[in-house]
């Protein structure tokens, strides 16, 4: 679907923060994926228009990122890393025991569509080998046990993760009275006032 | 996937962990050891992110220091401080700073929070504990260099820190660190933060730009090699670490001549390194930069302690999965930019990742090698097509379909992306190749995927030998031009 009335606000509270609407692209489309899930066309048809690019040009930028999708996932994506840090403590078996025990393989999503188990590289938590993500939160020095846990946790409700898509629960927001002024670089051309103290501390 | 087990020792339990190690419930990973903390000292605080905690340990006196003096004085500071990019390349801060033209108004800072080298996670832990440092840091860089506007690009992956990074960033705004009139002054600065969406090369400071544009994220061609000289929207752009920007509250505060009494005289200061691995007490470690030693950090009891228990080492990767691989007999180098360069291989990310004996040497390159051929973003054709065929070559051999003249055919196809000796530790009388290596391509991706190939190869060619049993050539079916089929 397109974007809500409140992600439309939204939009453009995220394109008023940069100096270029286009620059707020990839912004956008997390915040469409948000909204649903996954990628809809009719989401990167809006906000091509709201950033000024074409379908294409949105299309061919989301394609460029592993985390935009263009068909709907599992509520829960789980990542398993397998690169170098965990892979030497057991990230291979962790991911063939997920596979396994959700019946699906690598790139697979369950039939009631709970969950999507992808093969991650690294995704910087080394030291906690083996590791893994769900909708991009943490869990680290899982056994094979303790993902079946997990699992049994996320069907049963007991553990909250936010369905895919979602990324950070807090957004930015600038008051208007705090904004210092975003414009584009043609109108910035003046060095800014501090740069120009003295000793004295007086602009000069 | 492949057959399982094939790491060796996997099977082996977790080993435990406990307080008593120095392992922070909060901040998984980070070990709280003794030594100097002049970026992780808030870290212990379970709050360490908050407004609140900040203010209460110090926090914004940085900036507050900064705003007494003149700009010209805080860019003098940090370059009498000599701080070294902390991204992989280790290029002085201050210097790169000094790259921007006079009077190319607007200039922009991108902060580069795009933490993706296998086996590295400073920034990730310095994003979600210490938002506010990395603020400040931003701040302090601004005023110095007259930058109008800063954005925060963080990995995409990394919701945690998002979120904080965007709640601290409205608890400073709300309290007049960050926007119009910072502190009652006339320094005004707006701090956007933006995020990525799962592209390793957009690590790379002009792929970073690319995608701060909204395009994808592929390296830039050079020159102009600096984004200083042109950058963001054509403008000159400073591009520095999470981690280099988190010192700037400290050396604010306490000043060059402080902080050149830690570390070595050419690498002053402390740099957090992510040690991962086969080790007794694996983690992110704040390290006296330049005097501590790899058998220190590896070995020493205020660090990882060792290999874990029954096992011997085999190699370590020095500096995140683009370095080339070290073995014992480089155990007594400092950790210092010049001479792990000068050995073969490099710092880099502040990544060390420790494999013992039961580790396949040639499984472990492929894992890393992998890596690189999913990430490489196919913009220049020795990468986007090296990187394939080294990670199908490996495969073959990992299946046992490999043929002997496969080990040739690594090291041509490594030739074709990095010409001429590539980067390798010394080994067996012969000489290192220092780093870093020749390159067909823009960037280092592809470079760098050659690392874990060569390096194994030169060292472990046995390993590869035993696992080949084809023998060439391949019988195939010939059939005549112009033959029905």
């Amino acid at each position: 679907m397109t974007l809500s009335a409140a992600n439309e606000a939204r939009a453009a509270e995220i394109i008023s923060m940069f100096p270029r609407p286009r620059s707020a692209l990839i912004p956008l489309l997390h915040l469409a994926q948000a909204q649903d899930g996954y990628l809809t066309d009719e989401a990167m048809r809006r906000i091509g228009e709201l950033v000024g690019a074409t379908p294409a040009e949105v299309k061919g930028t989301a394609g460029f990122y592993e985390m935009f999708r263009f068909e709907p996932l599992g509520t829960y994506l789980v990542n398993v890393c397998t690169n170098i840090s965990c892979f030497l403590w057991g990230g291979e078996e962790l991911l063939e025991h997920a596979c396994e025990s959700l019946g699906v393989e690598v790139g697979g999503t369950t039939d009631d569509r709970m969950f999507t188990v992808e093969e991650a590289e690294c995704i910087a938590a080394c030291t906690e080998a083996p590791c893994l993500q769900v909708n991009y939160r943490y869990r680290g020095r899982m056994t094979p046990d303790d993902f079946d846990r997990l699992i049994e946790d996320l069907r049963d409700g007991r553990v909250d993760v936010a369905g895919h898509g979602v990324l950070a629960q807090v957004s930015q927001m600038i008051p208007a009275d705090r904004l210092a002024g975003v414009v584009p670089p043609e109108r910035a051309r003046e060095a800014p006032v501090w740069l120009g103290r003295n000793e004295a501390g007086v602009t000069g | 996937m492949g057959t399982a087990s094939a790491a060796g020792g996997q099977a082996a339990p977790l080993p435990g962990r406990s307080p008593a190690d120095g392992y922070l419930e909060h901040a998984a990973g980070y070990v709280l050891n003794d030594g100097p903390k002049l970026i992780t000292s808030r870290l212990v605080h379970d709050d360490s992110f908050t407004l609140a905690r900040y203010e209460a340990t110090g926090g914004y006196d940085g900036l507050r220091a900064a705003l007494e003096t003149t700009p010209a004085a805080v860019h003098d500071e940090v370059r009498a401080a000599t701080l070294l990019g902390r991204g992989g390349a280790g290029f002085p801060a201050g210097v790169k700073w000094g790259f921007l033209p006079p009077g190319k108004h607007p200039y922009y800072l991108v902060v580069n929070g795009d933490e993706s080298e296998p086996g590295t996670y400073k920034d990730r832990l310095l994003m979600e504990r210490d938002p506010h440092q990395l603020i400040e840091g931003c701040l302090i860089a601004c005023y110095a260099l007259g930058l109008q506007q800063c954005f925060l690009y963080v990995r995409g992956e990394m919701a945690l820190a998002q979120e904080r990074i965007a709640a601290a960033l409205n608890e400073a705004y709300a309290a007049g660190y960050v926007g119009r009139g910072i502190c009652g002054s006339d320094f005004s600065v707006d701090i956007v933060m933006a995020w990525g969406a799962g592209a390793y090369i957009v690590g790379e400071e002009t792929g970073l730009i690319e995608s701060l544009e909204g395009r994808r994220g592929m390296p830039r061609l050079k020159p102009p090699y600096f984004p200083a000289a042109v950058g963001l929207y054509g403008q000159p752009t400073i591009v520095n670490n999470v981690e280099t920007l988190s010192n700037l509250p400290w050396l604010m505060v306490n000043g060059s001549d402080a902080y050149k009494g830690f570390g070595s005289e050419s690498s002053p200061g402390t740099r957090m390194f992510a040690v991962s691995g086969h080790l007794r007490r694996p983690g992110v470690y704040e390290v006296e930069h330049g005097v501590t030693t790899f058998r220190e950090l590896l070995y020493g009891d205020n660090f990882c302690r060792g290999i874990r228990d029954g096992h011997e080492l085999k190699m370590f990767i020095p500096g995140g999965g683009s370095a080339p691989w070290f073995f014992e007999d480089h155990l007594d180098l400092p950790l210092e930019a010049r001479p792990v360069g000068a050995a073969g291989s490099m710092l880099g990310s502040g990544a060390i990742v420790v494999m013992d004996d039961t580790t396949d040497a040639v499984r472990a390159a492929w894992r890393v090698v992998k890596f690189f051929a999913r990430e490489s973003c196919g913009k220049c054709t020795p990468c986007r097509e090296g990187t394939t065929w080294l990670e199908q070559i490996l495969r073959r051999i990992l299946d046992g379909d490999g043929r002997p003249s496969d080990i040739d055919l690594l090291l041509d196809v490594g030739d074709n992306i990095s010409p001429g000796p590539y980067p390798v530790a010394a080994h067996d009388g012969q000489e290192a190749v220092p780093f870093p290596p020749r390159q067909t391509t823009i960037c280092p991706l592809g470079p760098s995927a050659v690392a874990p190939v060569v390096s194994t190869i030169r060292r472990f060619r046995h390993e590869y030998e035993a696992k080949i049993t084809r023998r060439d050539p391949i019988p195939i079916e010939v059939v005549p031009v112009g033959a029905s089929q």
